[in-house]
């Protein structure tokens, strides 16, 4: 399964870099999702990933198929788009759903409207 | 010289996404409440996306991106979905 296209050195360095990079920022990100003690905090971890590594890689592809095909191909950039636009609410929604399901059952640890609560 | 190295760089990188794609999936099954479990899945298919992207650059077909698309249009969907079950305890109202 080891394989790559035939690309130009200094095409091949960058896309190695990329490549790389993004899936180490995204292994981070995930690894975040381990470690955090609450999900409020496990919800800012996993936008790593989301959004530095999703842009590296997407470069690196771009790069590669423009370097491949010898003309400008650009397509990744819807991914890029979906993924920047819809991550957010995603989040969102999905943080705003714990809040409610967490007050509702009068759990710790719940973020209230004024900040953090005083230290007793 | 440079091509093998890219090789390696590439199959380094799908290792790591696959170690991401575990920890997203250790979240997903042993996470303590729903919401938990919704945001490993929500990771696990970001991930899995940038996954096939990296496959993509690796034969060098498009047949990859197309994929990667629509795990990208509908894993929102999902995620959506889930997060107003969890706020409503209905989907459509």
């Amino acid at each position: 399964m080891i394989q790559a296209p035939d690309l130009p050195t200094w095409a091949a360095i960058v896309i190695g870099f990329l490549v790389l990079g993004g899936s180490a920022l995204t292994l981070v990100g995930a690894l975040g999702l381990i470690r955090l003690p609450t999900f409020y905090a496990r919800v800012h971890a996993t936008t790593l990933g989301a959004t530095a590594g999703m842009a590296a890689i997407l470069v690196a592809s771009m790069l590669c198929f423009s370097v491949l095909q010898t003309r400008p191909v650009v397509h990744e950039i819807l991914i890029a788009l979906f993924v920047t636009l819809t991550t957010p609410v995603t989040l969102i929604l999905l943080a705003r759903a714990a809040i409610y399901r967490d007050r509702s059952e009068r759990m710790s640890q719940v973020p209230s409207d004024r900040g953090p609560k005083p230290e007793k | 010289m440079t091509s093998l190295l890219l090789a390696l760089a590439i199959t380094a990188s799908q290792i790591l996404l696959g170690l991401a794609m575990a920890c997203a999936a250790f979240r997903m099954l042993r996470g303590p409440r729903a919401q938990d479990r919704v945001l490993g899945l929500d990771t696990l298919y970001l991930t899995a996306m940038l996954l096939l992207l990296t496959y993509g650059i690796q034969t060098g077909r498009t047949l990859y991106f197309e994929a990667a698309l629509v795990i990208a249009l509908l894993g929102f969907v999902g995620t959506v979905a889930l997060g107003k079950f969890l706020m409503r305890g209905e989907v459509i109202e």
